[in-house]
């Protein structure tokens, strides 16, 4: 069972064109670990099975890879990359029942469906990321309280298996795969198009409050306090001990429902320009930005009027902000807690993190509700979710998120294979008992590097 | 020049369009845009599937009408019936958008005439067809505009490249010609010289992940329609690049390898 604790397990292979298909590396967003791969582009849905023949090594449907570790890598294999397969098949103005190809990504289902009054029924901190891969990971948001995941919007999507078999899958046909690829990690199949049910909006804006908050016990209590509200999350600042351990800012926030003009949005002009240098982000640097970010927000309180962009996706602002954490790249972390160890978890969790001196950039913490998914897969479950980044420091990052992932398994809880490039085998067969299942309904052809990392399941060519 | 008043007031929303190659990428994202701008669409391609799919979501997306035909482009006898059927099903035309084309294979180019011959004929005995019948139709109504892809592979022949690019070549000078000869009569002529875009024509190229993007290749060929251009080079870095290519004296140039 490889783990990928050891840094010399990252490996960049620069492999020559070949004559028709170049083998290029395919980047995910965490930018560890790197791989050579096979690109295929897809362009029509009519083009699989068909490109998947005569493939030595295994195949992987990927989309626009934001996932962080290795879900949406192959290592030596062939991705076969939905991005350019991107049309709208039918759009219900009434209903607001999207009908699209899975390459379109949640920025171009906006750009469709806001002007028209629609909204993404469920969305996560980026918008760049496909159809495709947000059912793969079963993706959740901000609303999960009251929402559940984007897979409980998705009314049916259309399953195409390597032998050429489709089937159309919706909880009333092919249920089974329908459940299984929800959350199933792109294993089961290429996803060809799939339909989301959108909702009504009147207004770009949100009406947004900021609360600042110290302590677990004073998240906790907003938290209860907001649960008529569609959107909470929370910033927390994972480096400070002491009094101001585990403070804070809440944000919440509900479609405005005063009506206003639905244009549409800008384009994102700004691109991180280079790869930063390795020191640029250290525990002084992070801790200034924290401080920073806390105090940015001047009074406890802060009410206004928001718009959506900067409310769902304020990284999205700058493109290929991943390369702040230099060439090395980053790890995400991120657990859920059942309520019944929620609090002691996560304050222990914050306490190693802080302790360790390994800075996160970002921490964010949020309360999932008790909707539940229809994926067998699916990530979230009732309790508290936490997401840190660390930069890769090759003798400290591995056993911290070893250490981690350890306490995550003591408390009842589970990490997030989207975010994941770390977790042991051991430690994923206990957090997904269910991973059985999943290797039952897998394509035989298709797989992934995480896949192979923590199962050790190949696939049979 | 500005002899758009035919249409009316020619606002975007009353214009029709007829598009030939229309699952060529540049041509598909050419084309969302003109359906989110409530446009008319007449849809010519080869395949019926993605014919299809192509037309789907330009009516999803607000197009206010499309047809579509499946052609091949190469049989230039079918040519007029296509034109008058497609001038007929939108009830007039006001751009004709030329996108079909084939890059086809050098390495064997080469080898066999045939092979020669076939890009020859699809890249340009078949729209001088084309252009032949549009350019007469336009000149009648005296207004119009006719848009047709080229390529900056025509500026200049290169080994990699110049069975395709001889094509090209040969139909930019017919473009220039036509010009010369309607612009006077009211009818605009845009030449389109994209150079290397992301679409399924280029995938798997050596450095495709590096080509331009159709859609923004795209966003330039719409306001070069509007503002009645006549040579486009797209994205526009292209323009000096090939200003100094063409410029690089033949004894040199025959030594490059480009």
């Amino acid at each position: 069972m490889a783990t990928a604790s050891s840094p010399t397990a990252q490996m960049k292979l620069r492999v020559e064109d070949g004559q028709n298909k170049g083998k290029s590396t395919f980047e995910s967003w965490g930018r560890y670990p790197t791989y050579a791969a096979n690109i295929i582009p897809l362009h029509w849905q009519g083009d699989f099975p068909a490109v998947a023949q005569n493939l030595h090594n295994g195949i992987l449907p990927v989309g626009l890879g934001r996932s962080y570790g290795d879900v949406c890598l192959l290592k030596d294999g062939n991705l076969i990359a939905t991005p350019a397969m991107n049309r709208i098949i039918a759009f219900d103005a009434e209903t607001g029942l999207l009908t699209a190809e899975a390459g379109i990504s949640l920025a171009q289902i906006l750009d469709f469906a806001v002007p028209r009054g629609f909204f993404l029924p469920v969305t996560p901190g980026t918008k760049y990321v496909t159809l495709g891969g947000a059912i793969a990971n079963d993706i959740h948001g901000k609303n999960h309280h009251v929402a559940g995941t984007f897979g409980r919007h998705v009314t049916e999507f259309e399953l195409v298996r390597s032998d050429g078999t489709i089937l159309r899958c919706s909880p009333s046909e092919n249920e089974n795969f329908y459940a299984m690829t929800i959350g199933g990690l792109g294993l089961t199949g290429l996803i060809r198009w799939a339909s989301l049910q959108l909702k009504p909006i009147v207004s770009r804006m949100i009406d947004y409050e900021g609360i600042q908050f110290h302590g677990i016990d004073e998240f906790l209590a907003l938290t209860e306090a907001s649960k008529e509200i569609e959107y909470t999350v929370s910033w927390v600042d994972c480096t400070s001990t002491g009094k101001n351990f585990c403070r804070g800012v809440f944000m919440q926030g509900d479609h405005s429902t005063k009506r206003a003009p639905l244009k549409p949005s800008p384009e994102p002009k700004l691109v991180f320009p280079f790869d930063a240098p390795g020191f640029a982000l250290n525990s002084l640097s992070v801790a200034a930005f924290n401080t920073v970010f806390f105090h940015k927000q001047m009074s406890k309180r802060v009410v206004t009027l928001q718009d959506y962009e900067p409310f769902f996706y304020p990284l999205d602002k700058v493109l290929h902000w991943n390369r702040m954490y230099g060439k090395s790249g980053l790890l995400q972390f991120q657990y859920v807690i059942p309520w019944n160890n929620a609090r002691e978890g996560t304050v222990a969790i914050l306490r190693e993190v802080a302790k360790s001196g390994l800075a996160s950039f970002l921490a964010v913490l949020k309360a999932f509700g008790d909707v539940p998914s229809p994926g067998v897969m699916s990530f979230p479950r009732p309790g508290i979710t936490l997401a840190l980044d660390f930069p890769i420091k090759p003798d400290k990052s591995f056993p911290l998120f070893e250490r981690l992932a350890d306490m995550t398994l003591e408390f009842g809880g589970r990490l997030y294979p989207a975010k994941d490039a770390a977790m042991t085998a051991a430690q994923f067969q206990a957090f997904y008992p269910e991973w059985e299942q999943l290797a039952r309904f897998r394509d035989p052809i298709i797989t992934s590097s995480f896949w192979e990392r923590v199962t050790g399941d190949q696939p049979s060519l | 020049m500005n002899q758009m008043t035919a249409t009316g007031n020619s606002k975007e929303a009353q214009r029709k369009i007829l598009v030939l190659g229309a699952t060529s990428g540049i041509a598909e994202a050419t084309c969302r845009i003109w359906a989110s701008q409530g446009a008319s669409l007449f849809l010519v391609a080869r395949n019926q599937e993605k014919l299809a799919a192509v037309a789907a979501d330009l009516r999803a997306r607000g197009a206010s009408f499309v047809d579509t035909a499946v052609a091949d482009l190469d049989d230039t006898d079918r040519h007029p019936a296509l034109l008058a059927h497609a001038v007929n099903s939108l009830a007039g035309l006001d751009v004709a958008y030329l996108a079909h084309g084939i890059l086809g294979d050098q390495t064997r180019a080469e080898q066999d005439f045939n092979s020669a011959a076939h890009i020859l004929h699809t890249n340009l005995m078949a729209p001088v067809s084309l252009l032949t019948w549009l350019a007469n139709f336009f000149v009648q109504r005296r207004t119009g505009t006719i848009a047709v892809l080229s390529s900056v592979a025509g500026d200049r022949g290169r080994k990699s490249n110049y069975v395709y690019g001889s094509s090209k070549a040969g139909l930019s000078a017919f473009l220039d010609g036509l010009r010369n000869r309607i612009d006077r009569e009211g009818v605009t002529v845009l030449t389109i010289k994209p150079g290397p875009t992301k679409t399924a024509m280029t995938s798997g190229m050596k450095g495709s992940e590096k080509f331009a993007d159709a859609n923004s290749v795209a966003k330039s060929i719409v306001a070069a329609i509007e503002k009645h251009v006549d040579t486009l080079y797209v994205p526009f870095q292209w323009q000096p690049i090939m200003f100094v290519i063409r410029h690089i004296p033949e004894r040199i140039f025959k030594k490059l390898n480009l």
